[in-house]
């Protein structure tokens, strides 16, 4: 893996919320085909990381490169054009729109004679999501919400796929179904994945390579088996969890 | 392992919760039916005689300014009136909503949902007709009710004209869910392009000013965007109002350009490929060989804002199944959500100002061409406030609500005229109209209680695989419709 050539690189990345640091100088690479999971506990500062790559809020200080282009300055609408897609925090689907037109949103950016071709691969993945094609999003369980906000992310057929916290709030069944998906789309088409977790052990397991995030600052970064024994991961993010 | 442990006890409580919630309204209300009869009079009574007290002054009295000070007069039938409607209304209200286990206006409510989920065609048949009755109504009118079919036939030029501009303000606020509390400030625009070219420049008629002035509308709407780009929800509804007023002051004050509060006159009416509606050897009755009527300007003046209005329809109908349409409509549901997907919302957010605005012009010019006046007063906040009532009563995005909400509110207020009945009694100097403000509050406030989505709330999906599927607005909570 580690002779991959990069896909995203963030570099020494400073982001505040007016006055108030959030990320104090991220340093990680994201390789071509490999799942990169992030965790840290909550305001840890995992999600600015995700939305300063996604360009708002924008890094103050740092470089992120994507595929050769440096993104620090972009808009975000014009790098998720590159072959960047995001399934944001808390899912953020459209509750009003049909889960088609959902799907229908994520496909805005490409030439629409790929569209059935795109649906079907969603479709494969989420068989769920066909059965409730007509349904509004909103109506949907936290699960079947989440398969729509990553099968709408991938309707765009992007290169590299962010996702922020998949397990937000779902069910150890329907976390293991998303977690094996995502597994499935690294195994069979190669996507490269970029996911920012709580869920530290599952995150970590599914994960070719970890970064643990403190207070704006990487602590340890290392493969995701690594981390998962590492003394200090276990104490602080799966032991203390277990109650 | 742990982790996901800890989660199931917040998946779990979720429905429980949901179940508690929804079972106490009913224990409440089966406890407050018992009071029956006797209970709902004894309260009606009361209610009653505090109508009574509280009106004694109000209603009964009336003190009129005479020479050598007030005069006053007592009102006596006035009084029991309205203190018998009092007693009327709260027994009513009593036998059939506060105390009973099946309040009628839940079954109205439900009646009016289930009636559209239950005849899936209605919806389109509903549209049909009416676009049948539309196309008609000049022939009906001026066959059945030739004795007023001016009077007529004006009215429903301005519904048309509530319609049409319903209908654009439903692109910015329905589909892109931006409050918008100035949209009159473009059918000012709209109104006030047309008058000055024509009165400014000879050969410009109605026709040719009617792209221009959809054109400077959309332009202005594009002005309006820019500053407002970062707002949303109250910040943009205030600045919207702020705009619209900034456009009615500077047409009141500035004198040499728009006239100031004389406005313009002198506004030339539409001709028809360049014949004219009147009576001379070169109009149009005379040119086809029919004899001329003056009614004849007035179906001529209906069927052009009617194809307005349709095509204002048209478009917005087309464009819901465009992209830009759907990202209106994803912009309305979750902005962010949109940027991550790679929507330039700035863009898209101005293509809808520009868009709502242009039909706003369009119906501008409309207006000072039938009116063939014009003067800031036209262009109130109030006609604002109308035209939103209008789409927010009718169903944020509906096109049939917005129909609908516009005959019943703008029909309703003309209504009034006619209530001469009242007269006698509540005296000879009652009138109605002067009321109407109060009915119009009235009517949006017992809509909202019934129906708080609007009178159309059903959003009829814009992209289909196979079949259509309906979603009513009562399962639009998460976890329901399965």
């Amino acid at each position: 893996m580690s002779e991959a050539e990069t896909l995203l690189s963030v570099s020494g990345v400073e982001t505040y919320y007016g006055k108030i640091v959030a990320l104090r100088g991220v340093d990680l690479e994201v390789r071509r085909g490999e799942i990169v999971a992030m965790i840290g506990a909550n305001g840890a500062g995992k999600s600015t990381l995700m939305m300063t790559i996604c360009g708002s809020p924008q890094a103050r200080r740092g470089r992120i490169v994507y595929d050769g282009t440096d993104i620090t300055q972009m808009p975000t609408h014009e790098i998720m054009r590159l072959g960047i897609a995001q399934s944001p925090e808390g899912r953020r689907i459209f509750p009003r729109m049909t889960v088609m037109e959902n799907l229908q949103m994520g496909a805005a950016l490409i030439d629409p004679k790929y569209f059935e071709d795109n649906l079907k691969r969603v479709f494969d993945l989420f068989p769920r999501l066909k059965e409730r094609l007509h349904q509004r999003g909103g109506t949907l369980s936290g699960g079947e919400q989440q398969m729509l906000a990553i099968g709408r992310a991938l309707m765009s057929r992007p290169k590299l796929l962010l996702l922020d916290e998949p397990s937000l709030g779902l069910a150890p069944l329907v976390v293991k179904q998303i977690f094996d998906a995502i597994r499935e789309l690294n195994e069979n088409e190669g996507l490269t994945v970029f996911l920012v977790e709580q869920n530290a052990f599952h995150a970590l397991k599914l994960a070719h390579r970890g970064y643990v995030m403190v207070n704006g600052n990487i602590t340890m970064s290392g493969t995701g088996m690594e981390l998962l024994k590492r003394e200090e991961v276990r104490a602080a993010y799966l032991e203390g969890g277990r109650h | 392992m742990a982790s996901p442990e800890a989660s199931i006890p917040a998946s779990v409580q979720k429905p429980m919760g949901a179940q508690g919630r929804a079972a106490a309204p009913g224990g409440a209300r089966s406890g407050a039916g018992e009071g029956g009869l006797a209970g709902s009079l004894r309260d009606a009574a009361l209610a009653a005689f505090l109508a009574g007290v509280l009106g004694f002054f109000f209603i009964g009295l009336r003190a009129d300014i005479a020479p050598g000070g007030l005069d006053l007069r007592a009102r006596w039938g006035a009084w029991i009136v309205s203190i018998l409607v009092v007693f009327v209304g709260r027994l009513a209200l009593n036998l059939f909503v506060f105390r009973t286990s099946k309040p009628v206006t839940k079954t109205i409510g439900a009646r009016l949902t289930g009636l559209s989920d239950a005849v899936p065609g209605l919806g389109k048949w509903l549209t049909r007709a009416l676009l049948v009755f539309a196309l008609v109504l000049p022939f009906v009118v001026t066959t059945f009710f030739s004795s007023r079919d001016r009077q007529i036939i004006d009215l429903a030029i301005l519904i048309m004209t509530y319609v049409m501009l319903g209908w654009g303000l439903n692109i910015v606020v329905g589909l892109a869910g931006l409050l918008d509390l100035g949209y009159v400030a473009f059918y000012a625009v709209g109104a006030y392009s047309f008058a000055l070219l024509a009165t400014h420049f000879e050969f410009i008629g109605f026709w040719t000013a009617l792209p221009l002035a959809g054109l400077l509308a959309a332009m202005w709407g594009i002005i309006l965007g820019f500053p407002v780009l970062r707002l949303r929800g109250d910040y943009l509804a205030i600045v919207t109002l702020a705009f619209g007023e900034i456009i009615r002051v500077v047409l009141l004050n500035w004198y040499e350009f728009t006239g100031g509060p004389n406005g313009i006159s002198g506004i030339p009416k539409p001709t028809f490929f360049g014949l004219e509606l009147s009576r001379g050897d070169d109009g149009m009755a005379a040119f086809f060989g029919f004899e001329y009527d003056p009614i004849q300007r007035f179906i001529y003046l209906y069927y052009i804002i009617l194809l307005l209005a349709l095509i204002t329809n048209l478009v917005t109908i087309r464009l819901r199944k465009l992209p830009i349409g759907r990202a209106w409509e994803a912009m309305r549901e979750d902005e962010i959500a949109c940027r991550s997907l790679g929507i330039n919302t700035r863009n898209t957010k101005l293509t809808a100002f520009a868009i709502g605005a242009m039909f706003g012009g369009f119906a501008g010019s409309f207006f000072a061409t039938r009116q063939g006046f014009i003067s800031p007063e036209s262009f109130t906040f109030l006609e604002s406030a109308i035209i939103l009532a209008i789409v927010v009563l009718g169903g944020l995005g509906s096109q049939i609500g917005v129909v609908v909400a516009a005959v019943v509110m703008i029909g309703g207020m003309e209504l009034l005229r006619n209530l001469d009945f009242l007269t006698y009694i509540f005296g000879p100097d009652f009138d109605p109209v002067r009321y109407r403000m109060l009915i119009f509050g009235l009517a949006m406030v017992f809509i909202m209680v019934w129906k708080p989505r609007g009178l159309v709330a059903t959003r009829e999906p814009s992209a289909v695989l196979k079949e259509k599927k309906r979603i009513g607005a009562d399962m639009v909570a998460q976890g329901e419709g399965h």
